[in-house]
């Protein structure tokens, strides 16, 4: 659905985007990751053909961004969600998405019943006449979220969704969207919060100008550190420790009686390491297998690229 | 490009007008004084020592230059309403998901112009109106028929006014597509009114004669080019790219 080949984008010197590739299937959530200023606003702009690219391609739906005609295509089949709601105050919450709903050029029959849904779904059909200025952030975000969608786009963009929601609010913006993957649509997400792109994304993106890595939650957290193996012992003697050290294994700390060895391969690597630790008579307690979380992998990931 | 789209664009800000209250006031209050005021002169003038006011040899001198006096309003009242409607979507930032929209710069901009046009057309037609009749009250005693209206001001009216709102819009699109607040924005396009200045003085001191109907549509001539050559340059001035990288 989503296509993007060497994608770049440079103001003046500065290089905002720097050659990124990635493909987004029909249905799936993307989540690109990054820092502030990592790139990831500029990537949704390209993307929904609002600002130009410097190089590369990029196809939502087969047409092509940055080509006249397909422009104005894309931007018939996506919703975005700007990091800035941009919603009109003087005006209530039904008016602005009846504006938008005008403009994708909605029949009024579908409009009303979009918007009726839409509202009703974000806890905001009570307040759809209500002018948009004394709403709450949280409430403008949902409703920000409603005008997106009021066009049932095939494709969604969302910059930021739940940045400066408090924690309430934020989750009710994950449980929509959570809502809106059930329904199949294609999400693309820009967050900073990892807990959410966990949560959310079927895939994830990491971006720091260029992008990083791209995998699901859990490849990620594989990918770089590997898995880890945890075995608490009844005592941690000299004689299991050395017995260890003979094994090809990445790496052990020893916290007391606890064990943490790396792994790549904990499955195979797990039954030597136990025969060993028998063999030199070590007696075990436990063995958990854990991974390093997804913030680990974004930190090393993001601080490799800074370097 | 789609009427209906601009049309959409401008019923919106239409509904956003309305309660901006220096946006209304702004379109009300000066037609509506100079409508009063102008005729009120006219009607106390020239009557110290005994002097039984204006004579009508000099009223019917005066009048066709104050009819143009609405082509500078004309030029005028369109500024904080123009200046709103681009500087207004910049400060609520609600420019990034129309501009995503299917929506083109033209229809944008066309939609903008329209709700900038007819509310000040409105303001200039009725206030005008206003001054005729009011003028005509004050001056037929004198002149010994309803001077107002007549060719003369029907192309003042109808097609200099018209023009002359379209210039001012045309420019305030400019303005604001390059200034970041409504201030400035408006205190650069009420330059707008400066040709039109020009002209009046000139018409005061003799040197056009305003009350030539030739005249008036030599120069509904030449403001027609210019909105046209202004149409294109706003167009080249409206960048969404600008607009997005560039405006905090």
């Amino acid at each position: 659905m989503i296509e993007a080949i060497n994608l770049t984008k440079r103001f003046g010197n500065l290089t905002a985007v720097d050659g990124i590739s990635f493909q987004v299937d029909e249905g799936e959530v993307f989540g690109l990751l990054g820092p502030n200023g990592a790139g990831k606003t500029t990537t949704v702009r390209m993307l929904c053909c609002l600002i130009s690219k410097s190089g590369g391609e990029a196809r939502i739906a087969g047409y092509e961004v940055g080509k006249d005609p397909d422009s104005l295509e894309i931007r018939r089949l996506i919703g975005l969600v700007p990091d800035n709601v941009g919603l009109y105050d003087d005006l209530s919450a039904y008016d602005n998405l009846d504006f938008y709903g005008k403009l994708y050029e909605c029949t009024e029959e579908k409009r009303k019943a979009n918007i009726q849904r839409l509202l009703t779904m974000l806890g905001l059909w009570e307040k759809k006449d209500v002018l948009v200025g004394t709403f709450s952030k949280g409430m403008k975000q949902k409703l920000a979220i409603a005008r997106a969608l009021v066009h049932d786009p095939k494709v969604l963009f969302m910059d930021e969704p739940t940045a400066n929601l408090d924690p309430e609010s934020s989750k009710t913006v994950r449980d929509f969207i959570l809502d809106l993957k059930k329904e199949k649509r294609t999400i693309f997400l820009n967050t900073h919060n990892l807990d959410e792109a966990q949560r959310i994304c079927d895939r994830i993106g990491i971006l720091n100008i260029k992008l990083v890595a791209v995998g699901t939650p859990q490849d990620l957290e594989r990918s770089l550190s590997g898995r880890k193996t945890v075995i608490t012992l009844k005592e941690a003697s000299k004689e299991v420790l050395a017995a260890l050290k003979q094994l090809p294994l990445e790496d052990i700390t020893v916290d007391g009686n606890t064990l943490t060895i790396g792994v790549s391969n904990p499955e195979e690597q797990n039954a030597a390491i136990m025969e060993a630790i028998v063999k030199a008579g070590g007696q075990v307690i436990s063995v958990n297998i854990t991974s390093s979380s997804l913030e680990d992998v974004y930190l090393k990931l993001v601080r490799r690229t800074d370097s | 490009m789609k009427l209906s789209k601009s049309w959409v664009i401008a019923a919106k800000d239409f509904r956003t007008f309305r309660k901006k209250r220096n946006v209304i006031s702004s379109l009300i209050v000066v037609p509506l004084i100079v409508a009063i005021l102008i005729p009120l002169v006219i009607s106390f003038a020239g009557h110290r020592n005994g002097q039984n006011g204006i004579p009508a040899t000099e009223l019917l001198t005066l009048l066709p230059a104050f009819a143009f006096f609405y082509v500078m309003i004309a030029a005028y009242i369109p500024t904080p309403i123009a200046s709103y409607t681009i500087i207004g979507e910049k400060v609520e930032k609600s420019l990034e998901p129309l501009l995503a929209t299917p929506t083109t710069d033209g229809e944008i901009l066309l939609g903008k112009g329209i709700a900038a046009f007819l509310p000040s057309l409105a303001a200039v037609l009725g206030g005008s109106a206003l001054f005729m009749a009011v003028m005509d009250l004050v001056t037929r005693s004198k002149i010994g028929y309803y001077y107002f209206p007549n060719w003369n001001t029907a192309a003042v009216m109808f097609l200099l006014a018209p023009l002359a709102i379209l210039f001012s819009v045309e420019l305030n699109v400019i303005v604001s597509s390059r200034v970041s607040d409504v201030r400035t924005s408006q205190q650069l396009g009420a330059l707008t009114v400066l040709p039109f200045a020009a002209l009046y003085v000139s018409g005061e001191l003799n040197l056009v004669d305003l009350g030539s109907l030739s005249n008036l549509l030599i120069i509904a001539g030449v403001l027609l080019v210019v909105d046209i050559l202004l149409f294109f340059v706003s167009r080249a001035t409206f960048r969404r790219e600008e607009i997005l990288t560039k405006w905090k």
